[in-house]
């Protein structure tokens, strides 16, 4: 299975699934990320985690960690 | 009757300058009760009878963050005659999120879609009147910082307050989730009191919200009946409900969005060009230290300072010249004040009492003052123009290691200057967790005034080695890196893991009335919360230095009687918490405790009590073993910091019992860390084994325990 955490700096991914329970989750689809909507990984921060994203036409922070949650296709 | 508005809105909306806007300097700045999210209202600049209330920036209305709690709580429990839902036009979609939410809740609410200026200069069109037409509720174009529009929605608003029409959301979560959210209607919520809520209140329940089930107080039966619905619900849409409705909230706005708003094609904006640069794989951290050292250079080393040493020398002490011109020589406070009691014929107890006592307080607080409010310039805006949210994506990965936020940097870097300041400047991070383990950890770094006593204990017992003031600040970080990975474990944090999805809003150069009025709020907070601490723990340490038990009877004592002062009496009693760490006299404890009123008065009391007679620093030398030395030193540098600084933490924490647990904590690992450095130093200096150097192993065994037990967060 594809997540998030596998896609290449320029790449896109449309979103699949989110894993993960309660705050974590909520948290996550609070901030647009949900089933069927597209992602853009715009770059990885100069040590290397976290990664910046965009969704839903704006910027977004995210760890490598939680990136894994976000199921992609 | 006035009419209360509430502002509602994401981060970065522009709803602080949109609220600047509306009430002027007619604001009262506080915190929510018993929480550290601050609180704003103000009254409209055209009518005084409309009240505004600035909520926390916010992007749900869940029930899993601090701001969200806060907010939604006044929403539903005091409910506003309206709200002014802000909306970035330039980041609509996801705005639009909190805007479903905030429309079920049964209040009448006008949108105020924000950033107009810059929506049109991208070419992006935004048909408001297709909006509100959709939403239900009206949409007000608006640009809070070229300040159009702002008469005209608050126009709006008070003719939707005074209509008092319950708002209806016009959008619906398809039919498996309206089915249960009928049901949940039918079964426990038809007897609300306030029917508005009925909607609100549904929707909760189908999403599990804890703490609504809690408020309504729900049978258990019912709780079981409605999982029924809940879960047939879930079983039907293949996932869990609070992710069924946060889906359908996306995609209504999806479909919203498509009618109502049109995008012009991006080409790359000067936004992204600075982006580019600043968070570039190899440019970004020499960028990063720069700008850092900016920070720290005006704050700490140049016009801070300055300004501090004038406060302190000038102001408050002797007096200062005139643009340096040594003909107009301007007396400092204490002086005027002395001539002033020497001209009434003051008696000197009364004299010392003012100045060594009151008007010495009061310079102690207002001495932090002109650093505070140039690093609070500087916070304002490096967070306003957007920087601040690239430094916690830069240095995340270092510090969430030991549990702190990539944002916990500049609290740790200004506090190798002062720890007040530094303290305060956790205020940038948003996470209850990360700001709380900040505060607590952050004092641990050497401060600007530690380095007297450094460079004192180094001079008298290690002959002035180099190594001792590395040593230090080696300690120091250790402290924070062990306290980090301590504190990240410990039951206090428990359950409050939430993952770090940050957004980096696009940079933009912030207004300085914005800038200025943030320095300025934050800055008066620290003079009052803080201040009235640090004034009185200073008037009380200056009492009991200076008075005591003499042969002649109770009196004010000279310089040189601190030996009868009550405080070496205090020091006596509680000289024995020192023996095991080699220091257990009470010349140690005493400048201990005038530590706490400032840390380079260790020196000046140190000084006073062994320099009686002989060299100082020989009798120093005499006094504290080598490993005595050092863990004397190691127990002033971790424990408690200063009044000015514990004050700085009461009003960061703006709760009693975290702000005993910070300072417990510090004492606590002060104590452990002192106590091993004594008992292994004794040792590797030859002494005999004993139960000492039991002590000291059991105490790298207890702390090894806290950092590598398991986490309380894992579930």
């Amino acid at each position: 299975m594809k997540t998030l955490r596998d896609i290449k700096v320029g790449g896109t991914a449309k979103v699949v699934k989110i894993n993960g329970e309660g705050a974590i989750k909520r948290r996550i689809m609070d901030m647009g990320i949900t089933k069927g909507v597209e992602i853009y990984v715009r770059k990885m921060a100069p040590l290397g985690d976290p990664m910046e994203i965009t969704v839903r036409g704006y910027e977004l922070a995210f760890r490598k960690a939680d990136a894994e949650m976000i199921i992609v296709e | 009757m006035g009419i209360r508005i509430a502002l509602a809105g994401n981060p970065n909306c522009g709803k602080t300058t949109l609220f600047n806007a509306l009430t002027g300097s007619n604001q009262f700045v506080g915190n929510w009760p018993g929480v550290t999210v601050e609180y704003k209202e103000g009254t409209y600049i055209h009518d005084k009878d409309v009240k505004i209330v600035d909520l926390p920036g916010i992007y749900s209305l869940s029930p899993y963050t601090l701001e969200e709690v806060v907010a939604r709580n006044y929403l539903v429990d005091e409910k506003p005659e309206a709200i002014i839902n802000v909306v970035d036009g330039t980041n609509i979609e996801r705005n639009l999120y909190l805007t479903t939410q905030v429309v079920e809740l049964g209040i009448p609410v006008v949108i105020a879609i924000n950033m107009m200026d810059v929506v049109e200069k991208k070419g992006d069109i935004i048909y408001t009147d297709a909006l509100s037409k959709e939403i239900g509720v009206p949409v007000i174009e608006i640009s809070a910082l070229k300040n159009t529009g702002m008469e005209k929605v608050v126009a709006a608003a008070v003719e939707v307050a005074k209509e008092a029409k319950p708002q209806n959301p016009k959008h619906n979560f398809g039919g498996a989730v309206e089915h249960a959210l009928a049901h949940i209607e039918e079964l426990c919520l038809h007897n609300l009191e306030d029917e508005n809520l009925q909607r609100w209140y549904s929707i909760k329940l189908f999403e599990r919200d804890e703490k609504i089930q809690e408020k309504l107080g729900l049978l258990a039966e019912t709780v079981h009946h409605i999982e029924k619905d809940i879960t047939s619900c879930e079983q039907e849409m293949d996932d869990d409900s609070e992710s069924i409705i946060t889906n359908e909230r996306y995609n209504y706005i999806t479909s919203i969005i498509d009618k109502c708003v049109y995008k012009a094609h991006r080409g790359i904006s000067v936004s992204d060009k600075i982006d580019h640069i600043v968070t570039h794989r190899i440019f970004a951290l020499p960028i990063f230290a720069l700008v850092m050292f900016i920070v720290y250079y005006v704050t700490v080393t140049t016009i801070g300072t300055a300004c501090t040493d004038w406060v302190n020398e000038g102001l408050f002490g002797d007096g200062w010249n005139w643009f340096g011109n040594p003909d107009k020589f301007q007396p400092g406070i204490p002086v005027l004040i002395e001539q002033a009691l020497d001209a009434m014929n003051c008696n000197d107890m009364v004299k010392a009492l003012v100045l060594d006592g009151i008007v010495a307080g009061v310079g102690a607080v207002l001495g932090f003052v002109p650093q505070i409010f140039v690093l609070f310039a500087f916070l304002a805006f490096l967070e306003a123009c957007g920087y601040m949210s690239r430094v916690a994506f830069i240095m995340d990965r270092i510090f969430r290691k030991i549990g702190l936020s990539g944002k916990s940097f500049i609290p740790m870097l200004v506090s190798t200057g002062c720890g007040v300041p530094g303290i305060m400047a956790s205020r940038t991070i948003e996470n209850d967790r990360d700001r709380k383990m900040t505060i607590m950890t952050t004092t641990f770094i050497p401060c600007s005034a530690k380095l007297p006593f450094i460079a004192m204990i180094a001079g008298a017992i290690f002959g002035g080695a180099a190594w001792v003031a590395p040593a230090a600040y080696f300690l120091g970080i250790c402290a924070v890196i062990i306290s980090g990975l301590i504190l990240k474990k410990s039951r206090l944090f428990v359950g409050d893991v939430s993952p770090f999805v940050m957004e980096l809003p696009p940079y933009h150069w912030p207004p300085i009335g914005n800038v200025l009025r943030s320095m300025w709020e934050r800055g008066w907070s620290f003079i009052k919360k803080a201040g009235t601490i640090i004034f009185l723990s200073t008037i009380v340490v200056w009492f009991l230095t200076f008075f005591g038990p003499t042969p002649d009877g109770f009196r004010m004592l000279e310089d040189s009687e601190i030996g009868m002062s009550l405080l070496a009496k205090i020091g006596g009693l509680i000289s024995w918490i020192f023996i095991p760490l080699g220091f257990g006299h009470w010349e140690a404890a005493v400048a201990t405790l005038t530590g706490l009123v400032a840390k380079e008065n260790i020196v000046g009391t140190l000084a006073i009590i062994y320099g009686v007679s002989g060299d100082t620093y020989q009798n120093i030398a005499n006094a504290f073993s080598p490993a005595a030395g050092f863990a004397f030193m190691a127990f002033n540098l971790l424990c408690a910091p200063c009044f000015a600084a514990m004050g700085a933490i009461k009003r960061e924490m703006n709760n009693a019992k975290w702000f005993w647990i910070a300072v417990g904590y510090q004492c606590g690992f002060a104590w452990l860390v002192a106590l091993i450095i004594y008992q292994l130093g004794e040792l590797l200096n030859g002494a005999a084994f004993g139960i000492g150097s039991l002590c000291g192993l059991a105490a790298i065994g207890v702390l090894a325990y806290f950092v590598g037990r398991k986490s309380h967060n894992k579930k």
